[in-house]
This record gives structure tokens, sequence and C-alpha cells, in this order.
């Protein structure tokens, strides 16, 4: 298939990821985070997340230019080494 | 969220132009790498039963509920990438049913692909109805409808409405493809939001240690009392736990479940295929911590300052006069996060017989989302749970659209049509698939017994199953009509047994013993792995003896069906590290490790 999953995934995280931390760099010692154990949550599983997408945004990315061994139709064995695609 | 539902449906639209023949719509082109196919493979599973009623059991059973992975899901898993997958991917079946026709004869097929397809229109039925339900409750779309001047009690309607659109958008654009590329973006999500869930979680009740500290020794330790049905949460003992549970449920379900098995399917080679399901064993194996654990943090969380809870609402104008009243208690009377049962008309809690006041366990994980998630993260939080609702929806209504075009509408109503003409039924297949979907979520509004009894019926339709499929991929004399008798006296076996047992603490009636009672089990699950016992057993054994009575295929008809006629597949081309009996070695090593820390 043409579209490697990573990209649009990657790109989703790193956008929910981007505001999620923004958020939570603006709402530092806010009172909200009494409820998550007094740990700003949203900014740290913001970063988490961004670097999450940014890293598969990456991969999928180096994964499109290089074009990959074709497996053939019906038979076990794809062309060429064929333990890549783990 | 609104981001969610943009991407979800944009990978849609990416992935329409590629959709061009029958088999891009329906196998995904057979061209996916094995990761995704891995997590879609666990991803299909994991809808709204999964992720609600795992919580829910944490809370009620504690880690035994664990079981229902590490002995009801891992080693099927395995065995179906070991053993079954070069048959089911070698074969060229495009579907189980298929496979079926293939092995044996039509009316086995046809027998298993009506069940099939009327069970998949059903579940999904189900996920929807427990998603609008879960919407109402926690009262996401509440300042929305409130801003828009619409009536409150539309949300129900609304809800069921847009989780439709969204599904059918993106599986009549993108089929399969679409679909698994979407698990996979749930999986993600739903770890995403359930893994912080955990840790702030645990971080407040002080960590494992805090856990099993507060709670009673029966929660944190899986293995404790199993030889004895009375001793353990759980009411099973061993045996039925691991032949019942263990052996026919989870190989019936992991190893014969279109659902499951359309996604490894869908691979780009026999090799990836075999390696799906074990790559989806390593997540699956740890998900107990991010489903089970929230159930059991919401037990221990001390119930001071709930300020953010749901408590089941009351209908009707008093009722803010009531819920003011009852609010109070129902926490107190309440465990934990987890909040009495209120009955819906009379605003009061409910109790048992003996007055002990009831839970209501499938609110464990959204009242934990609740109370330890901030604005913010709250959403990623909401999302997932969402996204897994989906995800559950979608994998049913693919299975469906295929195992409709496919094994009915080409087997039967309509042979040797264009491919284009097959393409097109499969869209439409998925907009009816979806419309009776929204048909059975609203029946299930309005008889919520329809729908136990219904769900009843599929557990004697599918505990036989695996036997069949025993038999016919490793004994090569197994015949069509073996399998079909096998087939339907298995069933017949279940609901014998249903109606001649009952569980201790329950009326004749829907949970067995409508026949006449001759034997009582602990608990209603003993009861139920006991009935897939005797289900598999009856088919076994009638199959065989069928079998035996019948005259045998011919032996070059059966090459590439049958374990013994196939030739092995070739794995030294493989990286040691890659073969799939090296990882499934591993697997298990893993597997017996965390039983023995759980213990």
């Amino acid at each position: 298939m043409n579209l490697d999953l990573r990209v649009p995934m990657g790109a989703l995280f790193t956008l929910v990821g981007g505001i999620m931390s923004i958020y939570g760099f603006f709402t530092r010692g806010s009172v909200i985070y009494e409820r998550s154990a007094g740990m700003n949550i949203n900014l740290i599983w913001g970063l988490v997340m961004l670097m999450f997408g940014v890293t598969m945004y990456l991969l999928g990315r180096r994964a499109d230019r290089r074009p990959k061994p074709q497996p053939v139709e019906g038979t076990a064995r794809p062309l060429g080494h064929g333990h890549g695609g783990h | 969220m609104l981001l969610y539902f943009v991407f979800v449906l944009g990978i849609g639209f990416a992935l329409k132009r590629f959709m061009k023949t029958s088999k891009d719509f329906f196998q995904a082109g057979r061209a996916l790498p094995a990761w995704i196919c891995g997590l879609a493979f666990i991803s299909a599973n994991l809808g709204a039963q999964e992720v609600i009623g795992m919580g829910a059991s944490g809370a009620k059973y504690g880690i035994a509920t664990s079981h229902f992975y590490w002995i009801g899901a891992i080693p099927a898993m395995i065995f179906v990438g070991v053993f079954m997958m070069p048959f089911y991917y070698g074969s060229k079946a495009r579907s189980v049913p298929e496979f079926l026709r293939l092995r044996f004869d039509e009316k086995t097929r046809a027998y298993n692909a009506c069940s099939f397809a009327v069970m998949t229109v059903f579940s999904s039925g189900i996920s929807m109805y427990a998603m609008a339900r879960l919407i109402q409750t926690l009262h996401v779309f509440d300042s929305l409808f409130i801003k828009l001047n619409m009536p409150l009690g539309w949300i129900f309607h609304f809800a069921v409405i847009i989780s439709a659109v969204i599904v059918l958008g993106y599986i009549f654009l993108g089929g399969l493809t679409s679909a698994i590329y979407n698990e996979v973006l749930q999986f993600f999500l739903i770890v995403a939001g359930f893994l912080p869930l955990v840790w702030v979680g645990l971080k407040n009740v002080g960590g494992w240690n805090g856990l099993k500290a507060t709670l009673p020794s029966a929660y944190t330790h899986s293995w404790q009392g199993m030889t004895n049905p009375h001793n353990n949460p759980l009411g099973v003992e061993w045996f039925g736990l691991a032949m019942g549970l263990g052996f026919v449920l989870s190989f019936g379900y992991w190893c014969t479940d279109f659902l499951v098995i359309q996604t490894a399917m869908a691979s780009d080679s026999e090799e990836s295929a075999r390696r799906v399901p074990l790559i989806a064993a390593i997540p699956k194996m740890f998900f107990p911590f991010l489903v089970i654990l929230p159930g059991l943090i919401a037990i221990a969380t001390p119930a001071i300052t709930q300020h953010a809870m749901v408590h089941t609402h009351v209908a009707g104008t008093s009722a803010s006069a009531l819920v003011a009243t009852d609010l109070n208690n129902s926490i107190s009377t309440g465990k934990g996060l987890i909040p009495a049962k209120v009955n819906p008309v009379t605003g009061k809690v409910m109790t048992d017989e003996k007055g002990n006041p009831l839970f209501d366990y499938d609110l464990a994980i959204p009242n934990m989302l609740l109370y330890y998630f901030p604005t913010g993260i709250l959403g990623l939080g909401l999302t997932a749970l969402l996204a897994s609702f989906m995800s559950g929806m979608a994998g049913n209504v693919t299975a469906f659209n295929t195992v409709w075009t496919y094994d009915l509408y080409q087997g039967y109503i309509h042979k040797n049509a264009s491919d284009s003409h097959y393409l097109k039924m499969g869209r439409w297949a998925t907009v009816g698939g979806i419309l009776l979907s929204i048909g059975a979520a609203y029946a299930a509004t309005s008889f919520n017994n329809i729908m136990d009894t219904l769900q009843l019926v599929f557990s004697f339709v599918n505990a036989p199953l695996f036997a069949t499929f025993l038999l016919g991929m490793f004994w090569k004399r197994t015949t069509g009509h073996g399998a079909f008798t096998g087939l339907i006296s298995g069933t017949v076996a279940a609901v014998l047994h249903h109606g001649l047992t009952l569980p201790t603490d329950a009326r004749p009636g829907i949970h067995g013993g409508w026949i006449a009672v001759v034997h009582f089990y602990p608990s209603q699950m003993a009861q139920n792995f006991w009935t897939a016992i005797w289900a598999f057993s009856v088919n076994f054994v009638i199959t065989v003896v069928i079998s035996l009575l019948t005259k045998p295929r011919p032996e070059p008809e059966l090459v590439g069906l049958v374990y013994s006629l196939t030739p092995k597949p070739v794995e030294h081309t493989m990286g040691w590290y890659a073969r799939p009996k090296v990882i499934a070695v591993g697997l298990i090593a893993m597997l017996i490790a965390l039983n023995l820390i759980f213990k």
C-alpha cells in the first residue's frame, strides 16, 4: 500500500501532544493538577506524545523514500532480504 | 477529539484512490506489513466489551481477571500463528467460511457464514449502544446541546448517528485497509490515553505495594485459591479455567473468528501472516496493566473527594431532588470510585436479596478518567475510550461486508459477476451492515433481555467451532458431513447443558436451568466454561464418528488444507529471531514469568 500509516499517525500525535504540552505549560501550578497527584500531567504526557509523534513521522518519511522489496503474491517469501517489516 | 475524527476520515479519503478491485477493498490487497496487522489484530477485539468490561471485572474480581488474557488469549494466539495461519493464508480462501467450503462442503460454510454475519451485526450494534449510553452518562456533549438549545434526550440519537457515520465513512471509502489503519491508530490512542491513567492512579494509591496493602489479598494474586471454586473471586476451579477458558473458548475465538483472522489475512506474505498473531501477543500480554489495573485502583482509591464522579443518571423532572438525597447515599455505599447501582426509575440504590448494595462496575474506567485527569488530558482519555468502541465496531463491519459479499452474495445469490460489481456490493453491504447495527442498537434500548438472550445463543453457536477446525486441519479423514453434524450437535449440547444446570445464586430462566436443574455451579463463569467444554467434546466425538462412517475426500484435493498433506513452510531463510517457533517459545517464557510474579 502506498500510504505509510506512520506518517498520518505521527502527525496526529505530534499535533495532540503539541497542543497538550502548550496547554500544560501555561497552566503550571494550577489547582487542576491536584487530581493527578500533583503532577502536571498535561505537560509531561504532552511531551511524551510529541516525541512519539515526531519519531513516527520521521520513520515513516524515511521509509517512504527508500523503496522496499515487493513480496510476491501467493508465495511465502518476499524477494530480497526478507526481515525488514517488523 | 475533533482532530481525531478529522484524521480518521482523512485516512479513508487518502486510501480511496487505492481501492480499485474487490481484493483491495476486502483484503487490503494482501499488502500490509506484519506489525500493522498485528496491532489491528488485537485492536479489532478491543471493543466496548473489552475496555469497559475488563475494567469492571478488574474492580469486581481483581487481578484474576488477567486470566482472560494470559490463559484466555495468548496460548491461542501462539497456536494460530504457528500452526493454523499457513492454512488460512496459503489456501487462498478469502474468509473463514470460505476456508470451510474448501475443506469441507457448502452446507458447513453456509451455516458458519449465516451465523457469523448475524453475530457481527449484533455485536457492532451492542458496541454502538454502549458507546451512546456512555456518552450520555459522561455528559460529553451536554454543554454543546445546551448551547444549541436542543433537548438533552437527543444525545443518545446523536451519538449513535455520529459513530455510525464516521465508521461508515472510513470503511466505505477505504475498505479493510482503512479499518485496519484506524484500528492501529486507535490502539496507540488507547495506550496513550490509559497509560497516564494507570501511572497517576498508581502513584496516588502508593504504587503496587500500596495497592496490595489496601486490597484483600485475593485481588492481587491471580492464582490464589484456584484449587477450590469457593475460595477465589471468580468461582471457578483450575480445570474449568484451563479447559473451558484457556482451551475451548479462547482457541474458538482467536483461531476461528474471522473478525480477528481477517487482519492477519491482510498481511503481505504467509511469513508475515504467521507473525501477526505473535506480534499481537506481546502487547496483549501487557494489556491487563492497562485495562484491569484501573479497575483495581478504582476500588482502592479512598472515597472522600469524589467531586467529579458520575452517578447513574436519574430521568424525570423530580430528578434533581432525588439525586441530591441519593447521591450521598450512593457514595457512602459505593466501593472506592465505584458507585452503587441506582435504579433509574425510582432513584433508589439497588440491592440484592440480602440487602447488600449492587455496584455499577461498568463505571470503573469512566470514573477513573474523570477523577484523575485534569482538563486537557481528559479530552485525550475520553477520545481513547470512544476510539475503543469504534475499533470494535469497525472490525465487525468489515468482517460482515466480506462474509456477506463473498460467502453469501457471491456464493448463493449472484455468482460470476464482474469484480467491480462485487466491489460495489461490498460498499453497499457496509451501509447495510451499519444500518442493521443501528437497528440492533435501538433494539437493545427497548429490550435489554433480547440482547442477553442473543449473546447467549451466539455462545452456543461458537462454543463447538474450534473442534471442527482442529479436526479439519489436523486429521485428513474428517469429512464434510462429519463436520456439519458435529457442529450442529455441539450447539445442541451447549443448549442442553445450559438448560440443565444453574449457577447457585440464580433463578431458573436466562441463567440456565430452564429444562430442569440437575447440577449447580458455584458461579455463572464456571457454568459458561463448562458449557463450552461440553459443546466442544460432543462436537469432537460426533465429528469423528460420522467422519469414520462417511466417505473421505481424495487426498490430492486436501493439499494445502490439512497439516499432514501440506509441505511445511520453510523457515531457514529468516533470521533465527524472526522464526515463528522461536518467537512462540519466547512468548511462553514471558507468560510463565508474568504468572509467577502475580501468582
